[in-house]
């Protein structure tokens, strides 16, 4: 059994270094974008349009949105990280490399997961680092942020994972990022307290599950948020087992990798 | 009775599409053999590979590796398979010594014992000068002993080839089958599909035949052969032939004025041709088999089974 654990370890290691691997080979396309984006982000609505809001929660604007800008990148880029490596995987057969070794289906959905985990965090460090030009953080929880972002980007991957299992072309997994995550990241309270809004919007923002990151994330770092950090938690918990349990289950049947 | 290093049941594939690749076929091959899998484009060769690698899921059916079901114990009776499939499915932007360092990883082996390894058949298959280069990069031949190399990184007891040779020229081809008969020899069982029957003949001690995803055919290719009643040979000559020549008994064509062929019965031999040619002072200078003696084996096993289907 050893033998087996310790077999399923060094498979487990392979791919994730192969994961690794190929978001720092190809870093003007990973690891540079998120970097320049999140800068413009910074100097446009933190320091130009934000001098002109003022505080928000206590906070100078470029404070507030900081921890939003830094999610809005893990959860990017752990979802885009998984979706275009196992779509390639599919696109260029290699897949087959996978499908054909003594891996359990669990194995290679840990080992994608953990890569996309791997580059919203670094990405997420990336861009930490850059909003330290703009503003000065002190994080209030540690534990809070740290395992906020990653929860988040390891729900993310996942998500991204079942979108390049569907897949069937390249536009496919550019249509949920597009249509669906940019927007409930832009209404998930990244730039603004949801407090702001009419109560009904306010409501409609709960069915939200990105401002229950941002939020928490926020609580996380500098101690405000406009939910409660043990809803967030439950509920990233929540959306992790059922999209764990849905893409094991596609994995098990073999949908768009086996005939 | 030693246990079978590949043993399928009554194995059904029906597709989404109600195609029905396999209708129950059953194949046992041997510890230490090397085993042809031949069959016409369509033929249900591929499905069966795929289904043996996990690559296709079976409609019904039983497949076990070295005495392990793979469906009860899927990991270790993967780990005993390596597969070199028809296409190129590596990623073409990893260097070729990654390629091999990581597959042999999915199965397990650390890299610290996977690197040598990698280096040993990156030698044998000459492939080392290319070791840092991205596989996209290299030529079609290399490509297809990257494959070979990375199927046999993980040192597996049975080797399945799909078309290992397709478009790859005739040295290269040489060489490979003199790769895989030494390996064969040092007691890894070899699965062999072609479409160069030459090839299969040649490396192959057992075959099997499928058509329209039945096995028509499962024997050892010296009986297979000994079943081939008549031989065409076709005889170069060294003068132009006489208007009056003939061959008396003997069935053949006149070429043109200085090649022959020559329909010869297997029990009959050549004997009497070379002493009728020898009759009327005709000297032959070289000649060959017309066709493969398992082509021609194939096609009329082929031919028979579509005849009662």
């Amino acid at each position: 059994m050893s033998h087996q654990l310790s077999q399923r370890w060094v498979a487990f290691n392979t791919l994730l270094t192969r994961e690794v691997r190929r978001f720092i080979r190809i870093w003007p396309q990973t690891l540079l974008p998120p970097a320049i984006t999140m800068t413009l982000y910074f100097i446009i609505f933190g320091n130009l349009i934000g001098s002109r809001i003022g505080e928000m929660g206590g906070f100078s604007y470029m404070e507030y949105i900081a921890p939003g800008i830094i999610m809005m990148s893990v959860i990017n880029n752990a979802y885009a990280n998984v979706a275009s490596s196992f779509y390639s995987a599919k696109f260029q057969s290699h897949i087959e490399e996978l499908l054909v070794a003594p891996i359990p289906n669990s194995l290679i959905l840990a080992g994608y997961v953990a890569g996309g985990t791997a580059r919203g965090l670094c990405v997420g460090l990336i861009v930490t680092i850059v909003s330290l030009f703009f503003t000065s953080i002190e994080i209030q929880h540690l534990l809070i942020t740290l395992s906020m972002v990653v929860l988040s980007a390891v729900m993310f991957a996942l998500g991204g994972f079942i979108n390049a299992i569907y897949a069937r072309s390249f536009d496919e997994i550019s249509i949920i990022p597009t249509f669906i995550l940019t927007p409930m990241t832009y209404l998930g309270g990244v730039f603004y307290s949801i407090s702001l809004l009419p109560e009904f919007w306010q409501n409609v923002s709960l069915l939200n599950p990105i401002l229950y990151m941002v939020n928490a994330f926020r609580f996380g770092m500098l101690g405000v948020s406009d939910i409660a950090v043990e809803i967030a938690f439950a509920i990233i918990l929540v959306c992790i087992v059922a999209l764990t349990s849905f893409a094991l289950y596609l994995l098990n049947k073999g949908t768009g990798i086996r005939n | 009775m030693a246990v079978k290093a590949l043993y399928i049941n009554n194995l059904t594939k029906t597709y989404g599409n109600g195609f029905k690749a396999l209708k129950d076929i059953s194949l046992a091959v041997d510890q230490g053999d090397f085993f042809a899998l031949l069959g016409p484009n369509g033929a249900g060769k591929s499905t069966t590979i795929g289904i043996i690698t996990s690559l296709v899921t079976k409609s019904s059916g039983q497949v076990s590796v070295f005495g392990t079901d793979l469906d009860s114990a899927p990991e270790i009776a993967k780990s005993h398979i390596g597969l070199v499939p028809q296409e190129f499915n590596f990623n073409g932007f990893e260097q070729v010594k990654h390629i091999l360092i990581t597959q042999a990883g999915y199965y397990g082996m650390p890299a610290k014992v996977a690197e040598p390894r990698a280096d040993e058949l990156l030698l044998q298959l000459g492939l080392w000068e290319k070791r840092h280069t991205p596989a996209r990069a290299l030529s079609g031949g290399m490509k297809r002993r990257l494959m070979i190399a990375r199927a046999l990184v993980h040192n597996p007891q049975l080797l399945i080839l799909d078309e290992p040779t397709a478009g790859v020229d005739i040295e290269l081809r040489r060489s490979m089958w003199t790769f895989l008969q030494e390996i064969n020899e040092q007691g890894t069982t070899i699965i062999l599909t072609t479409h160069y029957l030459e090839e299969a003949e040649n490396l192959c001690r057992n075959i099997a035949i499928i058509d329209k995803g039945k096995i028509i055919e499962n024997t050892d290719m010296k009986s297979l052969l000994n079943r081939l009643d008549k031989e065409t040979f076709v005889l170069y000559l060294s003068d132009a032939l006489k208007p009056n020549f003939e061959l008396e008994d003997i069935s053949y064509i006149q070429v043109d004025d200085t090649t022959l062929e020559v329909e010869i019965n297997r029990d009959e031999g050549l004997n009497h041709l070379f002493s009728l040619l020898n009759q009327q002072n005709i000297n032959v200078v070289s000649m060959k088999n017309k066709a493969n003696r398992l082509e021609e084996l194939f096609l009329s096993l082929v031919e028979k089974s579509e005849a009662t289907l």
